[in-house]
């Protein structure tokens, strides 16, 4: 059974569904939990259309059903799991006919997605921005978590919990420490011990405490507590919820320099820009995919004249700061994290060459690296810790519908595009269709729109002119925008910066907009 | 640490936080599949053993005899239409397709026989007669080794126009004084790939691809009966009009260059597609983060084409739109975004 949770792999993970696809063939339920009727939905055997941001209430009434109906795998649970009694009470009150009222799925599909994933053998769980771009968004995947915990599928071959990665590195990227709490092989900061094998090994102290994460630092800048920043490979004025107030903050920034591809809206703001080789096919190195498997990227082109490869940039910062590296090699930088990370150990060079890519944890030479996480949950008994269940309780988009802004407005991604549109806008795609604000017929019908027209879309923070587009496979009230095509609708003027606190991601999937008709 | 940073907190320094949790006492892997006892047979006289669920095609290669495929691909259902792969196998009564038949203890069978390479000399020389195996690999040595002479059934009739526009039935018979052709205009309808069916064989591959075996997109088919067969959209409708969403996944299991993307069809149009001045590397696709394997090749500092190792077990050999048609942005020349 294959849970797809506010993901629309159909059109942003392609391959990935190429294998969901021979899953269905062969025999696998499938069920997608996505307000708009995707083509990911429409190979499903259900699909819960339901409410922007009602996700915690349809898992708790999940896992209550499960609870309720005596599925949940009380072997599991009793000897893996802690905190049981804490989530029973916390999904009490979450009736099917509560969660059908707050979802606007039907009670009935409920139940059968409960059952279906209750009762099979293997089972699940994928999620992209469709869980973690919410002011809630930790909490979102806290309540997977738990459906996964309560049935005991994870930690065994086909059940699992897969966020899928929407960027060719972002596992990689965290993985290396790219992220403000954690040391090159997702070891924390802030664990003296874990610390301390760094320190020794580079012969300096680190800073004791986490740093801040891309919201965070918005905040500092802000406060006026961050005042430059070197900013690599991310277009951030035009990929920021709330496009005004970050144009606003990286305008006021004392210093900054920014490192990319291309002149990219960010790096138009720049004191400095330092061209960069594209790392994929331009230098050496590897990425990380959303399996845990690390690759190898390989030089096939030159850079074009004046661009460098980011590790070259980096060492020579480092040499015109009083350190020198020697030269750049990735391979000699992917030895230090293999002697510093234990998880990457074992992957050399060599045998990613040979194997076509490893899984990490691979803690040796010998080991053949692991295909998935948290198997010692099923060893008897349990060594380490249990895991724990979290409850968490419903909490809607930040931004409610009122009279002022009575649409719902959410964002994703189209199959041919991508992101802000820095890479894709390179190529000729037949299926390029320039911005729309896609909206049921009957809204449209209501407001007097006709297919093609364009529209005034206002929300507390800004407002774009964009034409229209009738989609009746969108939920009355419901509206859709994407970001690939910043030069022309600026999408993120309207988003909302409402992060959420642990993770720091901003709600881009629930603003609350008003359509304005231009008259002629 | 500013008072008013939302994020800030966790635990205090030096507390023991987030230790990894102990490794797995074993390493994590599929549960063991059942085990089937192999099959043992003979091919032209030589003993052989392979898995269980194995074809007559795998048990030819185990036994280092060469056996010519069109249709068989190894990522697709194989779809018996070409019949160049056909062995004699004893006590059958008609010759048998290597590539779909499984193997069978002590099934005896032979690859060399008279009969088996009158089949494949013939079967090469209608498909050679009526349709453009130029640039198909392989297929001249082929045609070579069954000595294959297309030209025996006349000089190649004058090209038709659009084959899309056949109406069944609506046909003059033959006078046998030239071979029948599928020659036809070449439909180049959009920037990522172009179809040039004058050489497509009709085995298939692509409407599978297309299809249940990979892409489930279902944008093309066999249209038509008899001579008049080809592959064709809903309708005939330009790929533009059509359900295709330019994964190029047919282009990549095309055997013959009918399906060929657009960089490399303008530069092989041009005369100047030169395998000889081109290197092949591979890496990983920059987009979402599945982490498909790219085969770049590049001609004079410009990547002429983005395939996928049929190998790599994460695609197969396939990609989506932007992994094989999304490397625009590194090509030489300004880059997309740059100031002027």
């Amino acid at each position: 059974m294959i849970l797809l949770w506010g993901s629309n792999a159909r059109e942003t993970h392609p391959i990935f569904f190429h294998h969901v696809l021979k899953g269905i063939r062969a025999g696998a339920r499938c069920y997608v939990v996505d307000p708009r009727r995707t083509g990911t939905a429409d190979f499903a055997h259900g699909h819960a259309a339901l409410d922007v941001g009602t996700d915690i209430a349809l898992a708790n009434a999940m896992g209550r059903e499960i609870l309720a109906a005596g599925l949940w795998h009380r072997d599991f649970v009793g000897r893996a799991t802690e905190g049981l009694d804490e989530y029973r009470a916390g999904v009490e009150p979450c009736t099917l006919e509560w969660a059908e009222a707050e979802t606007k799925v039907p009670a009935a599909l409920i139940r059968e997605m409960a059952h279906a994933y209750a009762r099979a053998e293997r089972a699940m769980i994928c999620w992209t921005l469709g869980i973690t771009e919410h002011h809630n968004a930790v909490d979102n995947v806290l309540a997977l978590i738990n459906l996964a915990l309560l049935t005991g599928h994870v930690g065994r071959w086909g059940s699992g919990l897969n966020p899928l990665r929407g960027q060719n590195n972002v596992q990689g990227g965290g993985d290396m420490g790219a992220i403000p709490d954690r040391l090159p092989g997702f070891q924390h900061v802030e664990n003296a011990r874990l610390r301390g094998a760094f320190e020794a090994a580079w012969g300096m102290k680190l800073p004791p405490k986490r740093g801040k994460h891309l919201s965070a630092m918005f905040h500092a800048m802000e406060e006026g507590e961050l005042t430059a920043l070197y900013c690599i490979g991310e277009n951030p004025l035009a990929s920021e919820a709330d496009q005004t107030r970050a144009r606003r903050l990286l305008e006021g920034l004392e210093w900054f320099v920014a490192q990319d591809l291309t002149l990219t809206k960010t790096a138009a703001l720049a004191d400095v820009v330092l061209p960069a080789a594209a790392s994929w096919c331009e230098g050496e190195g590897t990425v990380t995919n959303s399996e845990r498997r690390v690759q190898r990227v390989r030089k096939a082109v030159e850079p074009p004249a004046g661009a460098r490869e980011d590790l070259a940039i980096l060492f020579e910062i480092a040499r015109r700061l009083g350190h020198d590296w020697g030269a750049p090699s990735a391979e000699r930088v992917w030895d230090e994290v293999r002697r510093l990370s234990p998880v990457h150990a074992g992957m050399s060079y060599a045998r990613l060459d040979a194997a076509g890519g490893l899984h990490w944890p691979c803690w040796d030479e010998t080991h053949p690296g692991e295909a998935f996480l948290h198997s010692r949950l099923w060893e008897d008994p349990v060594r380490g810790p249990r895991a724990g269940f979290h409850p968490v309780v419903h909490d809607p988009p930040v931004e409610r519908l009122d009279a002022d802004y009575p649409m719902r407005l959410t964002t994703g991604r189209r199959l041919d595009e991508f992101n802000t549109g820095v890479q894709t806008s390179g190529y000729r795609s037949p299926l390029r269709r320039s911005e729309t604000l896609d909206i049921h017929p009957d809204d449209a019908a209501r407001l007097g729109l006709s297919d093609g027209e364009r529209v005034r879309v206002r929300s507390r923070r800004g407002c774009v002119e964009v034409p229209v587009r009738l989609d009746p496979r969108l939920r009355p009230g419901l509206t859709f925008m994407t970001m690939h095509f910043p030069d022309d609708v600026a999408t993120n003027l309207l988003t909302i910066d409402a992060t959420d606190p642990k993770s720091g991601t901003a709600e881009f999937k629930a603003a609350a907009v008003r359509l304005e008709r231009i008259e002629a | 640490m500013n008072r008013s940073d939302p994020w800030s907190g966790g635990p205090a320094e030096g507390a023991v936080w987030f230790d990894p949790p102990p490794r797995a006492a074993k390493v994590p892997g599929p549960p063991p599949s059942p085990a089937r006892p192999p099959v043992a047979l003979s091919v032209d006289g030589r003993e052989v053993r392979v898995p269980a669920g194995a074809t007559v095609l795998d048990a030819c290669r185990v036994a280092g005899v060469e056996t010519p495929t069109l249709c068989f691909h190894e990522t697709l259902t194989p779809v018996n239409a070409c019949r160049v792969c056909v062995v004699e196998v004893a006590g059958a009564r008609t010759l048998v397709p290597a590539c779909s038949r499984q193997a069978e203890a002590g099934m005896q069978v032979k690859t060399d026989t008279p009969r088996v390479r009158c089949s494949r000399k013939v079967v090469l020389e209608l498909l050679a007669s009526s349709v453009d195996l130029r640039i198909a690999p392989g297929m001249a040595e082929t045609m070579a080794r069954y000595g294959a002479s297309p030209g025996r059934f006349g000089p190649p009739a004058p090209d038709a126009a659009d084959r899309d526009a056949r109406e069944a039935g609506h046909h003059h018979a033959p006078d046998g004084a030239a071979a029948e052709t599928v020659a036809q205009p070449v439909k180049a309808d959009n920037d990522c790939y172009v179809r040039d069916y004058s050489k497509c064989v009709l085995c298939y591959r692509c409407v599978e691809a297309c299809g249940t075996d990979a892409q489930n997109t279902f944008a093309i088919a066999v249209a038509g009966r008899g001579f008049d067969a080809r592959i064709s959209t809903e309708w005939a409708r330009p790929l533009t009009d059509s359900a295709c969403v330019y994964c190029g996944n047919c282009v990549a299991v095309c055997p013959t260059g009918a399906l060929m993307g657009k960089t490399e069809h303008d530069l092989r149009a041009a005369g100047a597609w030169d395998p000889e001045r081109q290197t092949c590397t591979d890496t990983i696709c920059p987009y979402c983060g599945v982490g498909c394997s790219l085969s770049l090749t590049v001609q004079d500092g410009r990547i002429v084409r983005a395939a996928s190792p049929v190998g790599a077990d994460i695609t197969r050999g396939n990609l989506c739109i932007k992994g094989r048609f999304g490397w625009g942005h590194v090509q030489p020349g300004p880059r997309a975004g740059d100031a002027p």
